[in-house]
């Protein structure tokens, strides 16, 4: 008798709330969720509507509306708009075809335990924790005039090669430092990939006499589904984002032009025309592609 | 007759097979030490900083930096640390990445736990928001939080509240960190049975203590690896205690190596020391903390 009713009122209280339970859920998700749209969503609306829009930047009545002039502005007047995006289109041909595969494939040989494997994935994952800041200084140290590359090119300080200020060189020294970064965090996450696969997969490959490239490519790239999808993401992310690297070395002006830095220069310089928040729209609108297939396949069991 | 045959195939291919097994062998050897080179290479740029930061600068000057070194010792360790007033900047950066760690994973587990815990109908939609919001550009949010600091700064009576304050920097970090830090911790929440959750609630266990004393203790491994990785990432920005302060003094150490690097430029050596400093908590990470780092690293990518 008592235990039945003891069963009701259970039941009851697991439909619904007391008033206690149901403060302290809004709390749970209020407190998080307020913060979030209002220093993430909000401000990027924000600036979506600001980018059409001129304004100094100090009082809200200020706000002119401008049409598309800042976008026009920036495909029709300014050339350097499509310089930094054929630096970004680089960019992203060169992690797509070296770095990435370049990665991939190192956590494959990784994987198969080949001769000295643990020291090779502490040394390519080391980079992977270091501070851009850090590596700036680092590879600074190599490629200044007074450098390690120049001295061991014998070349004295009045004809070092100035690899940062040279248009011939800068691109590819810096893209060399990212994909010193960039290789090793994508063996990371392919390596984990891999370590999912069933071992037995790629014991019967070899036994029915595949090559270890006909086994990589057949078998084992196949069965990386989801994990393929996730490391083409991140390569057109980071490749759209390049700002860091950028930054540090160039202090943010000048230097090698590419979309992430031309969003900052534009806030200083021309504050009064929010063309600053124009660049950071067309950057969104870029990476707005890989942001959905990235949440398509992390939702995908969601959604069902 | 025909077994005769059959077993001659056998043993033909037998050898076939051991004669691929040994071809396979000298490639491995050959890919074994073409990645075991390219590692040294991978490291060298770090061993390079290190070895310029142990040598005295008056050694360098006086036989160039590809001599032997005469002496090797940390003081340009204890001189950066002094003439760069590096103490101060460690404390900054801590006072920055302590609390926003610990907000992240608070707010983000709370965060986790009521979706996936508590059927709403706009559980998905929330997961949704906050995943995709982690992924915008950072460029994008920028102009409006920084003119809502200084805004909410005039409306407090103290303009630097926000703006060139931590809490600033801490309250950005974590908005948009949350976003991965919830999902993760749903992911891994989703894989611990309902049936500890309705044994709680049956129990008649407030929401508060079902948070705190059920799911809290069980979710010790994603909150260790999510705390390493977040506390990396938090140490190594830069950007955002860049942009969003003024007062060089105020600024963590990431940051304030771009300035240092301009003003001690001529100090070889001295600079190296710093960056190997300012490398340490990241480097203590990577050597005691690797399997929380790459476990949280991967935890986000690799879901399934």
């Amino acid at each position: 008798m008592s235990t039945t009713a003891t069963n009701q009122k259970t039941a009851r209280r697991r439909r619904t709330f007391s008033g206690r339970d149901k403060a302290t859920l809004g709390f749970f998700i209020g407190i998080p969720t307020f913060l979030h749209v209002a220093l993430v969503w909000f401000p990027a609306v924000a600036t979506i509507f600001l980018s059409f829009t001129y304004w100094t930047g100090i009082h809200i009545s200020d706000i002119q509306w401008a049409g598309t002039a800042n976008y026009e502005n920036i495909f029709f007047n300014t050339p350097v708009f499509w310089d930094a995006l054929r630096v970004n289109v680089v960019w992203l041909l060169w992690f797509g075809f070296i770095a990435t595969p370049l990665g991939i494939l190192l956590a494959y040989q990784i994987d198969r335990e080949i001769r000295g494997h643990k020291f090779y994935q502490t040394a390519y994952y080391l980079p992977v924790v270091l501070s851009l800041a850090v590596i700036g200084i680092i590879w600074n140290f190599l490629l200044r005039p007074d450098g390690f590359i120049n001295g061991a090119l014998g070349l004295p300080i009045s004809e070092a090669i100035s690899f940062f200020g040279d248009d011939r060189y800068n691109l590819w020294v810096i893209l060399i430092m990212a994909s010193w970064r960039h290789i090793g965090y994508i063996m990371l996450l392919y390596l984990a990939g891999l370590k999912a696969i069933d071992a037995t997969l790629r014991e019967a490959a070899s036994i029915d006499g595949a090559t270890e490239w006909k086994t990589f490519l057949q078998v084992i790239f196949p069965a990386m589904g989801p994990v393929n999808i996730i490391v083409i993401v991140i390569t057109i992310i980071e490749s759209l984002r390049a700002f860091d690297m950028i930054y540090i070395i160039y202090g943010g002006t000048g230097g090698l032009p590419i979309l992430g830095v031309l969003v900052f220069q534009n806030i200083a310089g021309e504050g009064a025309s929010m063309k600053g928040a124009a660049y950071a729209v067309i950057l969104f609108l870029l990476s707005i592609v890989p942001i959905i297939a990235y949440l398509r396949q992390q939702f995908r069991e969601d959604a069902k | 007759m025909s077994s005769v045959t059959e077993n001659k195939y056998e043993i033909i291919s037998e050898k076939k097979l051991q004669k691929r097994k040994d071809a396979q062998k000298v490639k491995d050897r050959i890919i074994s030490i073409f990645i075991g080179l390219f590692a040294l290479v991978w490291l060298f740029p770090i061993a390079w900083t290190l070895f310029s930061s142990l040598r005295p600068y008056k050694d360098v000057r006086a036989n160039g930096i590809f001599s032997f070194p005469n002496t090797l010792n940390f003081d340009n360790y204890f001189e950066a640390i002094r003439r760069m007033e590096l103490p101060q900047y460690f404390w900054n950066t801590i006072a920055i990445t302590v609390p926003a760690v610990f907000l992240i994973l608070l707010l983000g587990s709370l965060m986790a736990f009521v979706v996936t815990r508590y059927s709403f109908k706009f559980n998905v939609a929330l997961l949704l928001l906050f995943t995709a919001g982690n992924l915008l550009p950072a460029q994008l949010v920028f102009i409006p939080v920084f003119k809502m600091y200084l805004a909410i700064g005039d409306l407090v009576g103290d303009r630097r509240f926000l703006y060139d304050s931590p809490l600033g920097v801490i309250l950005i970090h974590v908005a948009f960190q949350m976003g991965f830090a919830t999902f993760v911790l749903s992911s891994y929440m989703k894989t611990i049975p309902k049936e500890i959750s309705e044994s709680a609630q049956v129990d008649g266990a407030s929401v508060f203590t079902h948070y705190f004393r059920v799911m809290l203790p069980l979710l010790r491994p994603p909150l260790a690896s999510l705390g390493v990785l977040m506390t990396t990432w938090i140490y190594n920005d830069f950007f955002w205690a860049l942009v969003l302060m003024s007062t060089d003094s105020k600024r963590p150490i990431t940051s304030a190596l771009g300035r240092l690097q301009g003003e001690f430029v001529t100090d070889y050596n001295l600079l190296a020391a710093g960056a190997m400093i300012a490398a340490i908590p990241t480097l203590l990470v990577f050597f005691v903390l690797r399997k929380q780092f790459v476990s949280g690293l991967t935890l986000g990518s690799t879901k399934g």
